[in-house]
């Protein structure tokens, strides 16, 4: 395999990690904001705590990955974003940081403020709809590039079917990926009474996430054709996804296996995830940047997969650590330890 | 001064910057506060050791979250306000900044970890064991990040043509002459920094509710850990200021005053510049410069004569450096005083004056920290890549940076306030005496909550 698809395998794969993790911590906000203002609170809310509670830096890094990786694999991309996402991407920080913080002040210190559980629960929301515009514009025709510099096109971005249609989408699956989890994680925990509640929230998200894949799916037909064409050609990968989607459902439904059904979610969007960044190639930011003619030198290129390697080796002994300590752990989980 | 993207950039990175490195450097410093006071904990077999770590971590913990914020946007903003400039920062120097984040996910693992098992293990030593990793991920952070200013100011590993960049050597760029010094400097200040403001709210305790045994023992462990680390950061600094004086010689110059290239220089302390641009007003220290800048007091040191007028930085940084050098005297003079009167048997050493200035100097050492990057900083311009790249051609072009500063100026004041008033709450309804009996009802009785 060349640099190049070392570097953008491993950026995706972080990237999906991130997808998944920040879901989880996502929509358990929202979830414990929604429980709270229909006075579900005492069910699940201690559930959401002790599992975010140790996790929820973590999460932020793999975000903080992503975003320097991608910058020091391909540095154009630090141009051509930096110049156009400046008040995307602000807001999104602004997001972030009033999420973060707020949801330590909730957790640490002022327990159960109202107002700090709608901070972090309403952020939750709007942090992905607000990084998605970054995935939107890597589509083409969103930019232009004049004699003083590249801009974003404000009244193409808004008024796109497209846009909207990966903003709804982003939304309603960060509540989908969520809800699949609490429910596995309430029905390791004994806690039948939030179990029963979250599977409700599990189901009531699925419905959403398959029609808001399909609209993005025709959008994408309409914006980007040749984007489109791949995806059809890589039909099974998506296919792949539908089918995990079908088993997560009826895994849920069922009420059994809630850990495979969780697992199951994990493959849906893994594919789904994997086939629109594999038919999104070569381009990184169409038609600024492929991944060939963008990829940082040689040296830089070999450094980075040293460091990640090492890196690597480092982390997944600490990551397994931490879930054994707080994820599996049968006694923590259940709110013995 | 017209108020054009390349200013307001420059002045929503100092705003972010200035705000992350307050939480950074807790973030580097208490960690190892934290830990040493476990340990002492559990080798003296001593709870009062340990409650100090466990409520140090408590307060730690909102800091942290600031910090992970913050520093998530400056990271963002680098490329938002400073696209040109990280795409060349992108090609040569992002293995540093690629490492980072493996120090911060290091971190952050084992910081989950410690909050959470206080009281899960049978032997104490192991939760001890958990704050290593936490200690080594933050100030492998502080390594990283400052390898990368490092590199801003003394830049190599790479050739430039246009712009195209050839013959990068990653390790060449992150190792380069500016590394040494200010990544010991940076470190040994943190940490002098972080014991400052805890031994700080110790005595501002102890002056306003009591002076008991766990308040003197944190007072003591504190002082002496300002003690050691003022000293480590003036010889740090000192060697900064050698390593100037031989790669950046126009920062020092700028910074003393030292406007024509001599040998024998005095160090100018303070003082004025009147219109003609004489010194006055100030105290001269005959000699010094040349011993500060070469470790030999008839030494040459380049004055700003040397310096092509547009590549001289701007002059006001002698304050910056002066207050930073102050502040670090006056943290080394009062711990030390401190130190005198505990070892004198018949002085009190925990009498209403000491106590005062060590709550003073708290966030004057937090001062030092700002006044000490202003200078590194602006005495940097009008580089942002020295010799290679002007501010001015790596700043983003978009006109709408002004609303991002007002955005962000409201959100470093509303995260301030919130960060304020919780840790206030978590301590005021939880003093230590309280808490002390609660969790260790054996020893309380036998020592005493109150002497
Ligand atoms: C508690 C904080 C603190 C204290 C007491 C001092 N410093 Fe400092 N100084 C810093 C905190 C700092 C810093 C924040 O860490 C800086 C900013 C950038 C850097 O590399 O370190 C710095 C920079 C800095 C530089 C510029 C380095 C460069 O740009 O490469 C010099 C020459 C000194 N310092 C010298 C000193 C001397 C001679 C001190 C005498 C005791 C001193 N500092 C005390
Ligand atoms: C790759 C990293 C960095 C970039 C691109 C960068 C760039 C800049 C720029 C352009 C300015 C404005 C200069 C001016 O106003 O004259 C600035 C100021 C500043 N920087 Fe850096 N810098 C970097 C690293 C750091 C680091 C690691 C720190 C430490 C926290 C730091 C601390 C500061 C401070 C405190 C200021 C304010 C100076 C002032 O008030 O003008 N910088 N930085
Ligand atoms: C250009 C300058 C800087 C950038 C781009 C930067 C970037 C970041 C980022 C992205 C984070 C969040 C990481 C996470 O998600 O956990 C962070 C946190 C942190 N930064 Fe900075 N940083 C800068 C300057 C500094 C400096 C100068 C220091 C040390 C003196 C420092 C020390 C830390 C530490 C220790 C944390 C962890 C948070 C905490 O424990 O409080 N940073 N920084």
């Amino acid at each position: 395999m060349s640099f190049e698809y070392i570097g953008i395998t491993v950026l995706w794969l972080f990237l999906y990690g991130y997808l998944i993790v920040a879901s989880i911590d996502f929509g358990a906000g929202f979830f414990a904001y929604y429980a709270k203002l229909t006075k579900q609170d005492h069910i699940i809310n201690q559930l959401i705590s002790r599992y975010l509670s140790p996790v929820w830096e973590v999460t932020n890094v793999f975000f903080v990955f992503f975003f320097v990786g991608l910058i020091g694999f391909f540095p154009d991309t630090a141009y051509y974003y930096g110049q156009t996402l400046l008040i995307p991407g602000s807001i999104a920080i602004v997001l972030i940081a009033i999420r973060g913080s707020f949801y330590a002040f909730e957790n640490y210190g002022s327990k159960h403020s109202m107002l700090y559980m709608f901070l972090y629960g309403g952020t939750g929301l709007l942090i992905p709809a607000s990084l998605s515009t970054a995935m939107t514009i890597s589509e083409g025709g969103f930019i232009e590039e004049t004699g003083n510099g590249v801009h974003l096109l404000y009244g193409e971005l808004l008024t796109s079917p497209y846009s909207w249609s990966v903003v709804v989408l982003a939304v309603v699956s960060v509540l989908y990926i969520s809800a699949t989890f609490l429910t596995y994680y309430a029905a390791r925990a004994d806690d039948e009474p939030a179990l029963q509640l979250i599977k409700k929230y599990a189901l009531f998200w699925s419905s959403p996430t398959i029609i808001a894949s399909l609209t993005t799916f025709i959008a994408m037909s309409q914006h980007n054709r040749e984007h489109f064409q791949n995806m059809i050609e890589l039909w099974w990968v998506f296919g792949l996804s539908v089918g995990f989607f079908m088993i997560a459902l009826f895994l849920v439904y069922y009420g059994k296996y809630y850990g495979w059904a969780f697992i199951s979610v994990m493959f849906q969007f893994f594919f789904a995830f994997f086939g629109y960044g594999a038919s999104h190639l070569p381009y990184i930011l169409k038609p600024y940047i492929t991944i060939s003619d963008g990829l940082t030198s040689e040296p830089m290129a070999i450094a980075l997969i040293i460091a990640f390697i090492a890196g690597f080796c480092l982390l997944v002994p600490s990551l397994f650590l931490l879930m054994r300590m707080f994820l599996f752990d049968a006694d923590y989980v259940k709110g013995k330890k | 001064m017209e108020l054009d993207s390349v200013i307001l950039s420059r002045m929503l990175t100092a705003l972010t910057l200035a705000f992350h490195i307050i939480f950074a450097t807790i973030g580097v410093g208490v960690p190892v506060m934290i830990s040493l006071a476990e340990f002492m904990g559990i080798k003296k077999k001593d709870p009062h050791y340990t409650l100090l770590a466990r409520r140090w971590t408590r307060g730690f913990v909102i800091t942290v979250a600031v910090g992970v914020v913050t520093g998530t946007a400056i990271g963002l903003q680098l490329s938002l306000l400073w696209p040109s400039f990280m795409q060349i920062a992108g090609n040569v120097i992002s293995l540093p900044l690629f490492l980072e984040t493996f120090a911060f996910f290091f971190e952050a693992i084992f910081l989950g970890a410690y909050l959470y098992t206080w009281d899960r293990f049978k032997n104490p030593i192991y939760h001890w064991l958990l704050s290593i990793p936490v200690v080594i991920g933050s100030t492998m952070s502080a390594f990283f990040i400052t390898t990368v200013n490092s590199f801003m100011n003394t830049p190599q590993g790479f050739e430039l043509e246009g712009r195209t960049i050839t013959a990068i050597e990653p390790l060449a760029a992150m190792f380069n002459p500016a590394t040494p010094t200010k990544v010991f400097h940076v470190v040994a200040s943190s940490y002098l920094a972080s014991a400052a403001i805890l031994a700080a709210i110790t005595a501002f305790y102890m002056l306003k509710k009591a002076i008991t045994p766990y308040q003197k023992k944190a007072m003591k462990l504190t002082a002496v850990s300002v003690f050691i680390f003022a000293i480590l950061t003036a010889v740090a600094g000192d060697l900064s200021a050698k390593f100037l004086a031989e790669h950046q010689p126009e920062k020092l110059a700028a910074g003393e005053w030292h406007f024509e290239t001599e040998r024998g220089a005095d160090l100018i302390v303070f003082g004025t510049l009147n219109d003609e641009g004489e010194v006055e007003n100030a105290l001269r220290i005959p000699k010094a410069l040349s011993f500060l800048a070469h470790g030999d007091f008839n030494a040459e040191v380049t004055g700003l004569d040397q310096i092509p007028e547009d590549e001289s930085p701007p002059l006001w940084i002698h304050y910056m450096f002066d207050l930073m050098v102050t502040l670090g005297f006056y943290a080394l003079g009062v711990s030390l005083l401190y130190l005198i009167f505990m070892s004198m048997k018949k002085w009190n050493e925990n009498n209403k004056l000491l106590l005062w200035l060590l709550v003073l100097n708290g966030p004057f050492a937090m001062l030092a920290i700002e006044f000490g990057w202003i200078f590194a900083e602006v005495g940097r311009q009008p580089w942002i890549l020295r010799g290679y790249m002007k501010v001015a051609e790596g700043a983003t072009t978009s006109p709408h940076v002004g609303w991002m500063l007002l955005l962000f100026l409201t959100l470093y004041a509303v995260l301030a306030t919130g960060c304020i008033l919780v840790i206030k709450k978590i301590f005021k309804g939880n003093p230590a005496e309280v808490e002390l009996e609660q969790r260790y009802p054996e020893i309380t009785g036998k020592d005493g909550g109150r002497t």
